[in-house]
């Protein structure tokens, strides 16, 4: 994470600051622009150097968020994002990356990824704008949704178990978890903060409504409530309190202290043309 | 015995070493090349083996010249086999004649069926009688000893090629030594010992195309690699891995080709020179994102290393099939930059040369090199340091309203590098405008298609887009490591006073139709020679250049190589028709 220089000389960043001037696609009242507004806002709240962070993306009406941040964007392939964040972040350590992006962008098409960036724990934070919906398809079942929710690809529901990111990421070996609703925006950019500044690979899985094909998602005001117990560090009691969770809780939930992977880069010890020795007879 | 000239090649012998897994079949083929190497020779050494991971019969086959050699040849002038088990199975691939010798313990039982058809004359010889005379001694160091002999290489030069590959396990250097010793001896109770002759002093190297490949891609200026192993692909990475990080660069494990090639993008997005290695399974899963690096103008570079395909196909045999893919396999208008090494020594700086077009072009290069080429082991002459690098064109800081995909003359737009201040941008794969915010309109559309496509036409690949070689009426195009036995026809049919024109093209994509015409100027005849089956070379080439004459079309897939007779055969054909 790269902060601006000390505030003495210049005014400190707004949150204004981090948006761009382009305006987003969003349906009128989707969740998407409460993480936006929550997104700038942890931003200022850190006052991290535009120019050195970078908001990365796959598809999705989540995915579109880079373009909507005055910071480096990377608006890349579906379900792909968390790679090309971790080769930036690997190649640029001075960077500070966030990635975004919808519950099918992450857990349908891009799962394996999800699994392997926990695992691998490179210094990023990685947040998803979980709808329990594909959005941009126009409302088909996420690995999150519901398995009796009726649509037009899947009638009568999947009947499908729905996945729990939280417990995949913890199994997986992220080094923060936390859950937000987009409905709180200033508690979700302090969730948000806190990702961005623990070491490792941050998890935040955020309930961000598709008003459009989830209307009753509306009603997530009236069920997300705080967390009732502080973040722990202790990965069994992490685990123990999603055994109960109901999807609702919010809140960090896990901070570990696991060290972020971070392969040496821009140190050469050898030049190019000496690698040729062992090649010559 | 007869290791006299094979069909024209001057001063070359082939030979076969072969045995069950576990008899170090290879390691004698290595050491022989070493010592041959030491000796001053060329050569080339390819590894075959049957079907299990380990343990199963292999085969080490080799070919030593006084000049560098680029394919096995038509035969072999002989097969030493420490055992027989299942060394039927390579009878296709060490084609034996009545002037080959086969040597090996006759009482092991019959010569397989396969070998006795050829003609060849068996030569009893029990290999692990001899190591067994020796304490702690293994046949396949008789072998060497027996080979070397055979070829006449001074045993100091085979002596040296065991002490430095024993350097780690001194306690078994006696053992191998007198082993060596009693190889050598044997051999000189055989008839016609050859004796090719070689020329010390020049700068060598003793490579795989795979090492070159990866060398190259260091050389270029590639500092970030993502790698999915996958065979044969798989030593370009190994041996990037510690390479890079000696030289300040990094190589990450992806969990799957998605992800290698996806990270390769996202740290070249970042400002580093990046590549991925693959072979056709990996490369059909790169497709999409090779689309992105095309849309959002990110230079990535991909080498794929060939096999037997479709599907899993064989996955340890050379193959050039996936020249449509290359040239075809993405999703809308991509234009892509595609090029071809031609020999093992050439994977190093078209590699370099790929990373050097990508960055500049600010797109996907791909690299289309082979089994043959990646996987052997050849002593080639130093190659001659390319002056290829990565410039990409870096927009400069404090610039107003940036506009990444700006429109210009030349289709380059310049790259504003993460960390710029106030040049932040969001690079995408969504069509979008000069300033890279999303867009459906039309102009965006066609103004974005075309200057992508312009930056690749317009660029001057200058004299490196292919080998033009030799003049004449008939002509041969080809690519790849089909070259090898291609050149070595034409110079044979140049020794019987026929001439004939090589077109060896390095850059397949983008198509350069004024080099092709001056090139093929004059030619009445024309083939086309690829190794793969549904003539995809040929086919491509009809889809995308006039030809003054039709053209003929000598294709054929894999596992077995393409050899300079078939080829030269067709050629006398030609002349004489
Ligand atoms: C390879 C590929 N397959 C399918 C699609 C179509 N597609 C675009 S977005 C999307 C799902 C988006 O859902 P989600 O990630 O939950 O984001 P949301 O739109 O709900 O924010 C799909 C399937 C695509 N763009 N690429
Ligand atoms: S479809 Fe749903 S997720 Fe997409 S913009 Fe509209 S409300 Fe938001």
């Amino acid at each position: 994470m790269t902060t601006c220089p000390s505030a003495v000389d210049e005014a400190p960043l707004t949150a204004g600051d981090y948006k761009s001037d382009y305006k987003p696609i969003w349906c009128p009242g989707c969740g998407d622009y409460s993480v936006l507004l929550a997104l700038t806002k942890a931003f200022a709240q850190l006052q991290l150097r535009p120019e050195l962070t970078s908001v990365v993306s796959g598809i999705g009406c989540s995915s579109r968020i880079p373009a909507y941040t005055s910071t480096y964007g990377f608006h890349g392939v579906h379900g792909r994002s968390l790679a090309a964040a971790t080769g930036l972040k690997i190649s640029r350590p001075d960077m500070t990356v966030v990635v975004t992006g919808g519950d099918g962008d992450g857990y349908s098409i891009g799962g394996n990824h999800f699994l392997h960036a926990c695992r691998r724990n490179v210094d990023m934070t990685y947040i998803v704008m979980d709808n329990h919906v594909y959005g941009m398809t126009k409302g088909q079942p996420s690995p999150t949704t519901e398995p009796d929710w009726n649509s037009k690809l899947s009638p009568g529901g999947t009947g499908l178990r729905a996945f729990h990111p939280m417990v995949i990421a913890l199994a997986a070996g992220a080094n923060f978890v936390a859950r937000a609703f987009a409905g709180d925006p200033n508690g979700t950019a302090d969730i948000i903060a806190q990702a961005i500044k623990a070491p490792g690979f941050s998890f935040v899985e955020i309930l961000s409504p598709c008003v459009t094909f989830r209307p009753e998602q509306r009603d997530w005001k009236s069920v997300a409530r705080p967390s009732p117990v502080p973040p722990t560090n202790d990965g069994a009691r992490a685990a123990r309190r999603l055994m109960t969770d109901d999807g609702f809780n919010i809140g960090v939930l896990y901070q570990g202290e696991r060290p972020p992977y971070q392969p040496p880069v821009g140190k050469a010890r050898r030049t190019v043309a000496d690698l040729e020795r062992e090649f010559a007879l | 015995m007869a290791m006299e000239q094979s069909l024209g090649a001057p001063q070359s012998v082939s030979l076969a070493i072969a045995g069950s897994g576990g008899a170090g079949v290879m390691t004698t083929g290595n050491l022989l090349l070493t010592a041959a190497a030491r000796a001053g020779l060329y050569g080339l050494f390819v590894r075959t083996s049957g079907p299990q991971i380990r343990g199963g019969e292999a085969a080490a086959l080799l070919r030593l010249s006084s000049v560098p050699v680029q394919n096995l040849g038509d035969r072999f002038d002989a097969l030493i086999a420490i055992d027989w088990q299942n060394i039927h199975r390579f009878a296709d691939e060490i084609p034996l004649d009545a002037d080959s010798l086969i040597i090996g313990d006759m009482s092991q039982g019959p010569l397989p069926e396969a070998f006795v058809r050829t003609g060849a004359r068996p030569q009893d010889l029990n290999l692990k009688e001899l190591a067994k005379a020796i304490p702690g001694a293994w046949p396949n160091m008789v072998a060497l000893g027996l080979c070397a002999g055979m070829l006449g290489l001074p045993v100091e030069a085979t002596r040296s090629a065991v002490e430095t590959s024993l350097k780690k396990a001194s306690d078994r250097l006696p053992a191998s030594l007198a082993a060596v010793e009693a190889g050598y001896a044997a051999a000189a109770k055989l008839p016609g010992a050859k004796v090719i002759g070689g020329e010390a002093g020049k700068k060598r190297w003793l490579i795989t195309g795979n090492e070159a490949a990866g060398y190259g891609a260091v050389r270029g200026g590639v500092r970030f690699v993502a790698a999915y192993p996958i065979t044969p692909a798989t030593e370009v990475l190994e041996w990037l891995a510690p390479h890079l990080v000696e030289v300040g660069g990094v190589l990450v494990q992806a969990e799957d080709e998605l992800a290698s090639i996806n990270m390769a993008i996202g740290a070249s997005y970042g400002g580093t020179p990046s590549l991925t290695a693959t072979a056709g399974p990996g490369l059909s899963l790169m497709i999409e994102a090779l689309g992105l690096s095309v849309a959002s103008e990110t230079p990535i570079v991909v080498v794929d290393v060939m096999r037997g395909g479709p599907s899993t196909g064989i996955p340890a045999k050379s193959e050039q099939s996936d020249i449509s893919i290359a040239v075809n396999g993405l999703h809308g208008d991509a234009p892509r930059i595609v090029v071809v090494p031609n020999s093992i020594a050439d994977c190093l700086t078209t590699t370099q040369w790929a990373v050097h077009l990508a960055e500049k072009l600010q797109s996907p290069a791909l690299v289309l090199s082979d089994q043959f080429l990646g996987q052997s082991l050849a002593v080639i002459d130093r190659p001659e340091d390319a002056t290829y690098v990565a410039e990409r064109l870096i927009a400069p800081a404090g610039g107003e309203n940036y506009r990444r995909y700006k429109i210009t003359d030349d289709g380059v737009s310049p790259m504003a590098i993460p960390g710029t201040p106030g040049l932040a941008y969001t690079a995408d794969g969504l069509e979008h405008n000069e300033k890279g915010t999303p867009s459906s309109q039309a102009t965006d559309h066609r103004v974005q298609l075309a200057k992508r496509e312009r930056k690749l036409s317009l660029h001057d690949y200058g004299d490196y887009w292919a080998d033009l070689e030799g003049e004449g009426e008939l002509a041969v195009i080809t690519l790849g490591s089909t070259t090898g036995p291609v050149r070595e026809a034409i110079a044979r049919a140049a020794r019987d006073g026929v001439k004939v024109r090589l077109l060896a093209v390095r850059l397949l994509a983008p198509v350069r139709p004024e080099h092709f015409a001056k090139a093929l100027d004059g030619a009445k005849r024309i083939l086309v020679v690829e190794q793969n089956h549904s003539r995809q070379f040929y086919r491509y080439l009809r889809s995308e250049y006039d030809f003054p004459v039709p053209l003929s079309s000598f294709a054929r897939p894999g596992p077995l190589p393409i050899r300079p007779d078939e080829v030269y055969r067709q050629l006398i054909e030609w002349s004489r028709a």
